[in-house]
């Protein structure tokens, strides 16, 4: 009798799974992941595919559709080899952040497999991209999959229209720049007519209260001189400077078409959507890792999974968790997951374990014997850089072994700069945190100035930091797509902060969009 | 929460863009598919297959920071033996410390397969082959069978059931045999009659009876399927061309045949091969070689071996009567044969060659090709150089009802031009002579 009733916990047995079984598993994880962790959740709606689905999902950026373009077919093809040649396995899973969140699963994963996926990407995953600020302030995950058809059968109806050719140009400069298309602050909102009025009201009440006869008594001071230069008159008018390329030639560019501007439009606004991924990657995985480490044990802990399974999962969580020295072959950068997950078990331990170090280190959370909560409120919060500027603990950093190399071009040899050690921590944290910062990764460049009414030269300035400068022929490149979609010439001056000239680049529209 | 299967959606959902992609590198994947197309063998021509294409060429620029010079920090685990203010020796450029090789910079060169189509398609644009399907190859006569009605007699196999069914029911309906459901109906009421043992009802309970009585022998003798009802398909034979071909590759193999020339007499071979495999649907291909005796051989030894000796045609086109007789009946396949030479013959053979070409060879082939390569044109600027011995030779029994053609190619270029010749030659023959 006991037997069979621990049989029925069970939420599978084997290795096989059907459609029943898997909506068995959902329950029994959500049970733990809503239920006992109390994770926040847009509905997912759960997809099995097959290898070559999956194949097709890696191609559009894992989107469900997207509109057509020859890169995404040279992602497809290299892809298809390198797994055709088992060079590459495929992810397990792959997860929209869209509302419902679509998570795909591909059929060959085994049971153990899709519970570890499931409580993965439709919990973990999911309850990131529902809560983090970044995704919340700058994607839209309601509109994100219609607006992806949208975009995909307007540039099918173009292609039908100017020819597939014409639209292929359009896209290809704006890929190049895509980079360059990104809101990084959130911008000034228009204001309506009617906070317009509160305001205008407003300024004329804080007038008549201060109101004051005797100040017309006073001698005036000559007014200063504050007429602007044109200069600077006309770029007020552009709202330049404008690092936003893109949305800059979108509104502004003199010759392009109604369609043009419009596929400029779609590139820029799904860039926009993926930059939050860009700058949460390690702490999205992390998140996710930790998420489904906990809800897998709880299931063992509850027999609802066998202790064969979880040493299944243990198995693919150890490699996937699993961060190679910076000397050993295997090494490929820092691993986002391994990373995360050590960052997200440590702060679980100094929130409920805390040494006399991180009390130091972590006034406000060192025992408050809440990590989920405090979990929580830092995936809600942070991004990779200010998580780790904030979070990453000496333990860490003695754990992984990290260190700060220096790479000085004018010297000899490269210099250690900081170790895992008290004089170290704090540097060590900085250029690791540093290292997270999406806007450090990509070149500053901006659109500084444009004569609308002389030779509609567009200077761009590109301000190097610690002397690097941007690598020559794709800068080159880029520049001629620029200066296409422009349509006329284009200049890049490369100056660091002392303003010395360090490169000049100049291009001129050879078949201008007309 | 949904679980949807999507394991039975239409898969290919990037063709489109791998499409694109093809257009998009076609210059480059061309020049791949010549490059993958000279180590194939002739029958390998038309299939697809895996061809390399370099990265650059499909290069997608963005503005990024250089991978050289300024300052940069690197951020690494596993530290072991180091301190704060060791020097470390700058590891050689390329293999790079860290990041600056792991970051995706590195696209070399990528491989992928292409479908048979995509590199047939490709390997003819290569060759700039137009529409070939205007031309017309002459084919044997033989049977196919064709639809053609019903028929009342035949083997079982044969037997319609949707006719046979139609004409049982229209019997059925005309000889008024009584439907199943009458019968139950009334069979229903007289039970319901009997139960209730009303007296009045006996009347009806007896007709009931009787009716009975009649529907069963009426079904009895009206059957369900009378043999007037079977019907059989009928097929009738129709003639269609042979679906088979023999494609004879003769060559000279003595030592004045170098690679050049033999790659160009292979690139022709390749092109007659892909294109009657367009028109049969079996393709044989036979390869004889010649110095002054000839053999059949096989591909690896026609292209690869070399032989010493004199150069005597004919005894390449005795050997190729010989093979025809062994095993193609001229009645079953149409027969193609291709000789590609320097020119060179034995002076006294000359008279041999034509007779046996004019009264054995030619009379047994659809077409007859004949192909003399020479050498690049740097080397034979001196002056313009006489005609061959075998092409003088040849060229006396050339006349618009024999269905024979000769051309020179110096150089890959010109190959498919007088491919295209030939086979334009060979249409206006058929033509003059019907």
């Amino acid at each position: 009798m006991t037997i069979t009733a621990a049989e029925d916990r069970l939420l599978f047995k084997g290795a096989d799974w059907d459609f029943d079984t898997l909506a068995r598993i959902y329950d029994g994880v959500a049970e733990v992941g809503v239920g006992e962790m109390g994770l926040d959740i847009y509905r997912p709606r759960i997809e099995v595919i097959t290898t070559e689905q999956m194949l097709d999902a890696y191609a559009s950026t894992g989107m469900p559709l997207f509109y057509r373009h020859w890169s995404f077919g040279k992602q497809f093809v290299r892809n298809e080899t390198l797994y055709r040649k088992g060079w590459q396995g495929l992810a397990y899973e792959i997860v929209i952040n869209s509302n419902p969140c679509v998570v795909y699963l591909l059929e060959e994963n085994t049971a153990t497999m899709q519970t570890l996926v499931l409580a993965h990407a439709a919990f973990g995953h999911n309850h990131f991209f529902k809560n983090n600020y970044v995704f919340k302030q700058w994607t839209d995950a309601d509109g994100i999959l219609d607006y992806l058809a949208f975009a995909k059968n307007f540039i099918a109806a173009c292609e039908d229209k100017y020819g597939a050719a014409e639209v292929e140009r359009v896209l290809d400069a704006a890929h190049a720049l895509q980079n360059q298309g990104i809101h990084r602050y959130p911008g000034k909102r228009q204001m309506d007519l009617r906070s317009e009025e509160k305001r205008e009201r407003e300024r004329r009440e804080h007038g008549e209260r201060l109101f004051n006869d005797l100040w017309r008594t006073v001698p005036e001071l000559a007014k200063k001189a504050k007429r602007r230069s044109d200069r600077d008159r006309r770029r007020a008018l552009l709202g330049l400077p404008e690092e936003n390329i893109l949305y800059f030639l979108e509104k502004t560019s003199p010759r392009l078409k109604p369609w043009q501007r419009e596929i400029l439009r779609i590139v820029r606004l799904i860039a926009q959507y993926f930059y939050p991924q860009r700058q949460t990657k390690m702490m999205n995985e992390g998140c996710a890792t930790y998420v489904h480490y906990q809800i897998m044990q709880r299931l063992l802990d509850e027999g609802r999974i066998t202790e064969g399974s979880f040493l299944e999962f243990l198995h693919s969580h150890t490699s996937v968790v699993m961060q190679p020295d910076f000397d050993e072959r295997r090494y490929h950068g820092l691993n986002p997951y391994a990373l995360g997950f050590t960052m997200m078990k440590d702060i679980e331990r100094i929130c409920s374990d805390p040494t006399e170090e991180d009390r130091h280190w972590f006034p406000e959370i060192a025992g408050n014997g809440n990590p989920m909560e405090t979990l929580k409120d830092i995936w809600a919060n942070y991004r990779d850089e200010s998580f780790v500027s904030q979070f990453l603990s000496p333990q860490v950093i003695r754990k992984m072994g990290l260190f700060l190399v220096v790479d000085d071009h004018r010297e000899k040899d490269l210099n250690v700069g900081a170790i895992h050690n008290e004089r170290g921590y704090s540097r060590v944290r900085r250029a690791l945190a540093r290292h997270y910062d999406v806007s450090r990764h990509d070149p500053d460049i901006q659109i500084v100035d444009v004569d609308l009414e002389g030779d509609r030269r567009l200077e761009l300035r590109h301000h190097v930091v610690d002397g690097v400068t941007l690598e020559e022929d794709d800068a080159e490149r880029v520049l001629q797509h620029l200066a296409n979609l422009w349509g006329y010439e284009v200049h890049l001056v490369e100056t660091n902060d002392q303003g010395d000239l360090a490169t000049k680049h100049h291009a001129e529209p050879i078949h201008p969009f007309v | 929460m949904h679980i949807i299967d999507r394991r039975r959606d239409a898969s290919g959902k990037s063709l489109g863009n791998r499409q694109r992609f093809i257009r998009r590198a076609r210059a480059l994947v061309r020049h791949a598919v010549r490059e993958a197309s000279k180590g194939r063998k002739i029958t390998d021509a038309g299939r697809g297959g895996e061809i390399t294409v370099p990265a650059d060429g499909v290069h997608e620029p963005s503005l990024r920071r250089s991978h050289k010079g300024g300052i940069r920090e690197y951020l690494l685990p596993g530290n072991k033996t180091y301190s704060e203010g060791d020097s470390i020796e700058r590891p050689p450029s390329g293999g790079g410390k860290g990041r600056a090789a792991g970051d995706g910079s590195g696209e070399d060169e990528f491989r992928f397969a292409l479908s048979d189509e995509e590199f047939i398609d490709l390997f003819l644009e290569d060759l700039e082959l137009p529409d070939l399907a205007k031309r017309q190859v002459m084919g044997e006569e033989k049977t196919q069978p064709r639809r053609a009605g019903y028929r009342s007699s035949g083997p079982p196999a044969m037997i319609s059931v949707p006719r046979t069914m139609r004409n049982s029911l229209a019997r059925r309906l005309a000889l008024k045999r009584p439907k199943p459901q009458e019968v139950k109906d009334l069979e229903a009421r007289l039970k319901e009659l009997e139960e209730r043992g009303d007296v009045s009802d006996l009347d009806e309970i007896q007709e009931i009876k009787a009716q009975l009585v009649r529907h069963a022998k009426r079904s009895r003798d009206i059957p369900f399927i009378d043999p007037v009802d079977v019907r059989y398909r009928r097929f009738e034979q129709d003639p269609k061309p042979v679906a088979q071909a023999v494609m004879f590759c003769l060559m000279d193999v003595s030592g004045s045949m170098d690679e050049h020339l033999k790659d160009l007499a292979k690139r022709f071979y390749s092109l007659l091969y892909l294109f009657l495999s367009r028109r049969y649907r079996y393709v044989e291909v036979v390869f004889i070689r010649h110095t002054h005796e000839a053999k059949e051989v096989d591909e690896d030894t026609f292209f690869n071996s070399r032989e010493t000796g004199g150069t005597v045609v004919s005894t390449a086109l005795e050997e190729m009567v010989r093979v025809v007789s062994d095993r193609f009946p001229p009645a079953n396949w149409n027969i193609y044969a291709a000789q590609a030479s320097d020119g060179d013959n034995l002076p006294i053979d000359n008279e041999k060659t034509v007779a046996l070409l004019k009264s054995s060879v030619l009379p047994l082939c659809q077409y007859y090709a004949y192909i003399e390569v020479g050498r690049e044109p740097e080397e034979r600027r001196r002056g313009i150089e006489p005609p061959s011995t075998l092409w003088r030779a040849y060229d006396l029994i050339l006349s618009p009802q024999i269905p024979m053609a000769m051309r020179k190619v110096r150089d890959r270029r010109d190959i498919y031009p007088v491919f295209r010749e030939l086979f334009e030659r060979k249409s206006n023959a058929a033509s003059v002579g019907v």
